[in-house]
């Protein structure tokens, strides 16, 4: 069974005029890594609220289909449960990070899960290893740059262990270095640990070339799903999404009459295919 | 004319932030303030409407030194538009919301009417004018606070990342109104991070690390410079990164259309 | 503003810093208890000035001074209201010394501990983990707010609000543009923080066992034991002790 499991799922936050899902139908394997976009106001954030519980629990409303996380319903499970097997990483590290040292602040989540005072350790030490901040240990939150606070973010979240990683827009408040950084980080996680991903992203230039599957959702449904190439393209610029500029400007080339053979959705790909065509 | 001379900034706490700044800025030019977080350009933008006075050398606006002069005088001429709207909004309607500068610089209340009405066609923001501000979307809000600044038509606008949060419909349209501000002779700063945002607009880029200007020209050179924009903290957009990487190809070019105009020259002249 | 920094905790490396949270609030107390029992200027200014090498071996001098100075406007406040309901000279001062000396003793100790020993310190004492976690929090988000009030101010001021400005209604209604948004922000952050710490399990056991546990030292029973033997013979002086008093001769003119 997939590990997230999402059918029909509708949800109207209480007192809104309208739904902010509309009938969702998501799989996602284990080991995946999904990026999911999209335009202002499309569903996204409470895509990811709805997968630790955040939705219904702490943000209430009506909430109709089903969801499954992890082999748990989301409607039974209280997010304290759920936060053990899904984990969610924020836009603001500011308000993520509140303890005096980056370690206090990944042994959080552990001592919350009632950990014994040597296994919570094990797992600060393995956290901050994981994330590359082991020299940042003693350090107060507040003293650091954005991305540092970000994996700072990121290791508490991963020191619950969870199977899956959720992230909203983790690069917003970042500087393009450090949202490479960041999002690299991510991809180890994935690609080592097995970990399996939902990233959120406006930042398609810089998350594409870990992912092979994209969501895009549009008004509350999803509107395309598919892989890079499949997706980036006239519908997705309709919806008014951030396609990486060489998939455009491939796409204007073939536009142009230009022969193009595969649209390019990394630098990469585009350098290859740009030469093939000069070269012609 | 914004003129920066020799500028040193230092905060109270003893963070030394600017070490020694020049800049000159003619009427109507579009530039970037670029660099690294904690580079010093939001502490650079601030001294130009006097909200800090600078610790050593000065800052002159239309050849008004700023330590002459108080925040509100100076804020006729250069309107400062904040990232976060949420630390401006607190009326109960955006009409007043809009509304508030024009009643503090002491407008009569016809001209209160009209130049509210006005800055809410012109950002499609008329439908909320009795809405409350709070309950808009965050795109929205954005747009409030860039309405409630432009509503007393200063001759210098400065946007301090205006593109954080903002998805690519929101930051073409922003890139639109930012020509059409340009066009009518206004002075447009903006301070961001936004590699792409900038590549697409190709103003002059004024590249600030660790609180010095490490340069000053066109985008196209400086955003294809890996060397400065390694410094910054910034990456090359994807174009430029293409370019360099296959012999034969212009190494300034930065945007999508200059692009396809090359590429489709370059195959052309072969046929 | 300049009286908060007297309260706001800084992390630097002395032996008042790295004192045990508890053995601390054992001393602060003692200070404040030995302050409330006497009415004497001579030993109230003593028990001022003794804190003073305490504060230099915080080094926070500076900051100290600074309280003492945003504390002043209070301090004036008390020593009038003494005098204006009959009470001598001598006594409005000693009360106004008192003043200092317990605001002394409180901005020691809040500029010395920081709000995560405070929490430790509470759990420690088995004070519920929820009413610890508020309670450190709420320290913690005093400097943020800090920073938020002073964007707020910029971005209004850059709108043209004027805050020196006007009679003193104008200026007391000018504060609204600048705690409205400060409300929102505030409001926003505790919503954020509240989303992250229940995506952190939080709440989930009562039985946590924190990673970093406070440990008394030899020094830190040490200046417990020293507290309590000054706290006793001060009780024994203010009961059975002659002590050298002054009085100041002086009358305020009768206005009445």
């Amino acid at each position: 069974m997939a590990i997230i499991d999402i059918r029909n799922l509708s949800f109207s936050y209480a007192g809104a005029t309208g739904p902010s899902l509309s009938n969702i139908n998501l799989e996602v394997e284990k080991g995946e890594f999904v990026v999911v976009t999209g335009p202002s106001g499309c569903g996204k954030t409470t895509l990811c609220r709805c997968l630790n519980g955040l939705v219904p629990n702490f943000y209430t409303g009506e909430l109709t289909g089903e969801i499954s996380v992890c082999g748990l319903d989301i409607r039974r499970q209280p997010t304290s449960v759920l936060s053990r097997h899904v984990g969610l990483v924020f836009q603001n590290p500011e308000n993520q990070l509140f303890s005096l040292t980056v370690e206090r602040d990944i042994a959080f989540g552990p001592e919350n899960l009632g950990l014994t005072r040597e296994e919570t350790k094990e797992r600060v030490e393995w956290a901050l290893k994981a994330t590359g901040i082991e020299d940042l240990k003693d350090r107060a939150p507040y003293e650091l740059s954005g991305g540092q606070q970000q994996r700072a973010a990121l290791a508490s979240v991963l020191a619950m262990k969870p199977e899956v990683m959720v992230l909203d827009e983790p690069t917003s408040f970042l500087d393009p270095r450090s949202s490479l950084e960041i999002l690299g980080v991510v991809a180890k996680l994935n690609k080592e640990l097995g970990m399996t991903v939902v990233l959120v992203e406006h930042r398609l230039d810089l998350a594409t070339r870990h992912s092979d599957r994209i969501v895009v959702l549009d008004k509350g449904v999803v509107a395309l799903d598919g892989p890079p190439r499949n997706v980036y393209g006239k519908q997705a610029h309709l919806i008014g999404i951030g396609v990486p500029k060489v998939t455009l400007l491939f796409h204007l080339l073939k536009q142009d009459g230009v022969k193009i053979g595969k649209i390019p959705v990394t630098v990469e790909e585009a350098e290859e295919e740009l030469r093939r065509i000069l070269a012609d | 004319m914004i003129t920066v001379e020799n500028v040193r900034y230092v905060y109270p706490n003893g963070n030394e932030v600017l070490h020694g700044v020049n800049l000159h800025l003619d009427d109507g030019d579009f530039v970037a303030i670029m660099g690294e977080n904690g580079a010093g350009k939001t502490t650079l933008v601030k001294t130009f409407n006097g909200l800090l006075k600078p610790t050593d050398g000065r800052v002159l606006i239309d050849d008004v030194e700023t330590r002459r002069s108080s925040v509100a005088a100076l804020a006729r001429s250069v309107g400062l538009v904040f990232q976060n709207p949420d630390h401006q909004l607190f009326c109960e309607t955006v009409g007043d919301e809009v509304a508030y500068s024009l009643r503090n610089f002491g407008y009569p209340l016809d001209v209160i009417e009209r130049r509210v009405r006005g800055i809410l066609e012109t950002l499609d923001l008329m439908p909320y004018i009795d809405s409350s501000p709070f309950m808009l979307s965050g795109g929205e809000r954005k747009r409030v606070a860039l309405a409630s600044v432009l509503v007393w038509n200063p001759k210098h606008i400065v946007l301090d990342e205006p593109t954080i949060g903002q998805d690519y419909q929101q930051k073409d349209r922003l890139r639109n109104f930012i020509v059409q501000l340009n066009t009518q002779r206004k002075t447009v700063v903006v301070v961001t991070h936004d590699v792409e945002f900038v590549a697409e607009c190709r103003p002059r880029v004024v590249l600030l690390s660790r609180g010095k200007i490490i340069a000053d020209g066109k985008a196209e050179e400086i955003l294809s410079d890996s060397t400065l924009t390694e410094r910054a903290s910034l990456l090359r957009p994807q174009i430029s990164l293409l370019f360099s990487s296959v012999t034969g190809l212009p190494h300034d070019v930065i945007d999508v259309f200059s692009a396809k105009a090359v590429i489709n020259n370059a195959i052309g002249g072969r046929k | 503003m300049r009286v908060f920094e007297g309260f706001k905790f800084s992390k630097l490396q002395t032996p008042i810093h790295t004192m045990d949270p508890r053995a601390k609030f054992a001393m602060i107390m003692v200070v404040f208890v030995i302050s409330l029992l006497f009415t004497n200027v001579l030993i109230l200014i003593i028990i001022l000035l003794a804190q003073i090498p305490l504060i230099w071996l915080g080094r926070s001098i500076r900051r100290w001074g600074g309280s003492m100075k945003g504390g002043l406007f209070l301090a004036g406040l008390i020593f009038f209201m003494n005098l204006l309901t009959g009470s001598t000279f001598t006594y409005s001062l000693a009360m106004t010394i008192r003043f200092l000396a317990l605001l002394s003793s409180f901005s020691i100790f809040f500029m010395t501990t920081s709000p995560d020993d405070l929490g430790l310190a509470l759990e420690q004492a088995h004070v519920p983990y929820s009413l610890c976690f508020t309670f450190t929090t709420a320290v913690r988000l005093v400097p943020t707010m800090a920073v938020d009030a002073q964007t707020v101010i910029d971005a209004q001021r850059s709108r043209g609000l004027e805050l020196d400005r006007g009679n003193l209604l104008k200026r007391i209604r000018n504060y609204i543009p600048i705690l409205i948004p400060l409300i929102v922000s505030a409001i926003r952050r505790s919503i954020e923080l509240a989303e992250a710490l229940e995506s952190r399990a939080f709440g989930l056991t009562s039985k946590r066992q924190p990673l970093i546990v406070l440990r008394m030292r030899k020094s830190d029973y040490f200046v417990t034991l020293v507290s309590v033997l000054l706290l006793c013979l001060a009780v024994w002086a203010s009961l059975y002790a002659q002590l050298p008093s002054i009085e100041i001769p002086f009358e305020l003119p009768r206005l009445w």
